[in-house]
């Protein structure tokens, strides 16, 4: 027989319902350390960490993700059960079950242990929130309990630092059979044994004592508020806002603060070293690559803080409620808003942030459509065209044109993120009728641990993966700027000797059709790297001496005076569209695991940038 | 006996039985309701209703509360209960 403490650091799992607050638990257990990745092959997270037990035994964690039933229909629940049965390929059987139920609805969460117990492995049961239980006048006999099961059976509170005592002095202390055998791996819960189950966890509760009809909770009283017809919309209407601008507005002065630092580096760099390559690399590659990888952290940050609250506070799934009805006309999820709406500021935050969205094809539809969202970064592009194009008119006496036209291209990524959910709805999602059957919890408020925890392991997630293939596509596409280096004799700009000027010329037959020059095609190229490069790009081309900050003021009047309406508008609907950002298409590729979806949404809004420029550019000439 | 999507608001009912009211409900999405606690004999009520449409329906069923579209309560069959009197 070997106790937990005498088997060389053993593996445990967490499990659990949604809700149930066994991510707190594993929080409070392991602190910072644990690591977060992915299933090989998949998009479930992969939760592990470590923790020492009073005896200074030391075991380790895996926090599996929450479910329902053993049924296994979604991924999540195919992993978490694949993972039990040690069907994970690289991945070890756990050691012991220590599956968490919310003692305040054990009426659900009993069903689920009782399903896990004839998994065969070790368990102990763990009710969690057993101080709200308490508040609410549930006296829980887990004595009782623990008999009827015949499982050990403790009380956890999740959100305090003596919370587990109990189970620590239980992990200590239980006897894990020398040999589990194979687990019984039949999973299948027919009606039958669903009913069994319930029939058998109403038993229970009646001879523990848990039975009784509390009436209505606080979080009930809440709900009668936030669910109103009118106040419900009203609250949601603040919350967006405020979210909304936490993440434009508040991240401007962060984000502002480090470009300045990343300039003043460069420009002490620049100075420390003599001109030559070196200089260019360190300044205009790497640390510029590092910069435009920093900026984005105040606005992930930020949009994460209130995610976390959110999510832990139990008020997003009422958001999605509320919202169900538009986006699921469209074929979204309610909580789609969310990602969406921050896709306005900036859609890397916003597909991280899809991740609250627990349907795979939903997920990846709002991944889809969230580069349609105008963000921050068009701003520059949209401000040097019109300001060079469109006249300072007022319409009606009362609207300014120029702002006019700012809010019609807003309006024209909004309706065609919608039009493109639309048509994925009807094509691709056509066979997917993904119900919603989505749990509204009870309020809790949000822990500072958890939330301090949960943004630490955003930031790190994009500095370590994201980050890198941002730093990797600034730095080759300076290369490919900056080679061969132009002769000191040469007529042109330099970048036009560079590769990225040889692509780009070599480009512009494909994209004189829809209007854009050679200076613009040579622009785009490194203006890949980021939408609002592009106005730089411009200014690099047509070799302006420009070296500090924003060449729009010479720009302005020189594309004023070189290109043509036609262009200007066709170049506008191009940026309604072009995924200029592969920092972007770095961020889909991490949050979908695969090259795949990146490269398609790369193709599909490339496809769709051209010909809205190529109908802009023939409708305008036409007009013209 | 009705639908669930056809009750009022907090009227309190029992569950008789969970059948599919739709091709699109299938199977699995019936078993789901049952393991969400959708069985025969548990309490349940409609605490909310969506602003438009009156959907989806926030529903109380045992001691959980979830989200429901139309679709998926239709295939709840319900038996109200006499509202209690104090």
């Amino acid at each position: 027989m070997n106790a937990v403490t005498s088997v060389a650091s053993p593996l445990i799992a967490l499990v659990g319902n949604p809700n149930c607050g066994k991510t707190a638990l594993f929080n409070l257990l392991t602190g910072s350390h644990q690591k977060v990745a992915n299933y090989a092959g998949v998009t479930v997270e992969r939760k592990e960490g470590v923790f020492e037990t009073p005896q200074g035994k030391r075991v380790r964690v895996l926090d599996l993700p929450g479910v329902y039933g053993l049924e296994a229909q979604t991924l999540d629940e195919r992993v978490m059960v694949d993972a039990l049965l040690g069907r994970l390929p690289g991945e070890q059987r756990p050691d012991l079950v220590v599956c968490v139920a919310d003692a305040t609805n054990l009426r659900m969460n009993l069903r689920l242990a009782l399903a896990i117990k004839r998994l065969g492995l070790p368990m102990i049961l763990a009710l969690n929130m057993s101080d709200l239980a308490e508040r609410r006048g549930l006296k829980i006999d887990t004595a009782a309990l623990s008999r009827e099961l015949q499982l050990p059976v403790v009380s956890t509170v999740g959100l305090k630092r003596s919370g587990v005592e109990s189970l620590l002095k239980e992990l200590d202390s239980i006897v894990l059979p020398a040999n589990i055998g194979d687990a019984k791996t039949d999973t299948s819960s027919t009606a039958q044994q669903l009913e069994r189950d319930h029939a058998e966890v109403t038993r229970l509760l009646r001879i523990i004592g848990a039975d009784r009809d509390t009436g209505e909770s606080t979080s009930d009283r809440i709900d009668r508020v936030v669910l109103h017809p009118i106040t419900g919309p009203a609250i949601l209407l603040a919350t967006l806002f405020l979210v909304f601008q936490a993440v434009f507005a508040w991240a401007t002065p962060l984000m502002d603060g480090i470009e300045t630092g990343v300039a003043w580096l460069g420009e002490a760099l620049g100075s420390a070293l003599s001109e030559g390559l070196l200089r260019s690399l360190l300044v205009d590659g790497i640390v510029a690559g590092i910069g435009s990888v920093l900026v984005f952290l105040p606005q992930i940050l930020i949009l994460f803080f209130f995610i976390i609250v959110l999510e832990e506070s139990g008020y997003l799934p009422r958001a999605a409620f509320l919202l169900d009805r538009i986006m699921g006309s469209v074929g979204l999820s309610g909580r789609a808003f969310i990602p969406l709406l921050s896709s306005f500021a900036c859609a890397i935050p916003g597909v991280m942030a899809t991740r609250t969205i627990p349907d795979a094809r939903d997920r990846l539809t709002t991944i889809m459509i969230a580069p349609l969202m105008t963000c921050s970064a068009r701003l520059p592009v949209y401000a040097l065209l019109i300001g060079a194009f469109i006249p300072q008119q007022r319409i009606w006496g009362v609207f300014e044109l120029q702002g006019l036209v700012l809010f019609f291209l807003y309006v024209a990524g909004i309706v065609s993120a919608m039009a493109v959910a639309f048509v994925l709805k009807r094509t691709v999602n056509k066979l997917h009728a993904q119900p919603l059957m989505m749990e509204l919890p009870t309020y809790h408020s949000p822990s500072l641990r958890n939330l301090l925890i949960g943004l630490w392991q955003r930031a790190h997630i994009f500095l370590a993966r994201v980050g890198t293939l941002i730093l990797s596509i600034t730095v080759i596409l300076w290369a490919l700027s900056s080679f061969p280096a132009a002769p000191p004799d040469f007529a042109g700009a330099p970048i036009e000797y560079s590769i990225a000027g040889r692509i780009g010329a070599a480009l512009a037959p494909l994209f004189a059709p829809i209007g854009f020059n050679w200076q613009i095609s040579i622009a785009l190229v490194p203006g890949l790297a980021a939408r609002e490069v592009a106005v730089v790009a411009l200014g690099t081309v047509y070799a302006l001496s420009s070296t500090d900050g924003d060449p729009s003021g010479s720009l302005t009047p020189l594309i004023a005076a070189t290109w043509g309406l036609p262009t200007a508008f066709s170049l506008l609907a191009w940026y309604v569209f072009a995924p200029q950002c592969l920092a972007t298409l770095a961020a889909v590729k991490r949050e979908t695991n695969s090259w795949r979806y990146p490269l398609i949404m790369a193709g599909y809004l490339f496809g769709l940038a051209y010909l809205a420029s190529f109908l802009t550019y023939r409708i305008a000439t036409a007009l013209s | 006996m009705t639908s669930l999507d056809q009750l009022a608001l907090h009227q309190p009912a029992v569950v008789n039985a969970v059948q599919g009211a739709d091709a699109a409900m299938t199977p699995e999405l019936l078993r789901r309701l049952a393991e969400l606690g959708f069985l025969p004999g548990e309490r349940v009520r409609v605490v909310a209703r969506g602003v438009w449409g009156g959907t989806p329906l926030a529903v109380r069923i045992g001691t959980s509360t979830f989200a429901l579209r139309l679709i998926e309560a239709r295939s709840v069959q319900v038996t109200p209960e006499p509202l209690q009197h104090p």
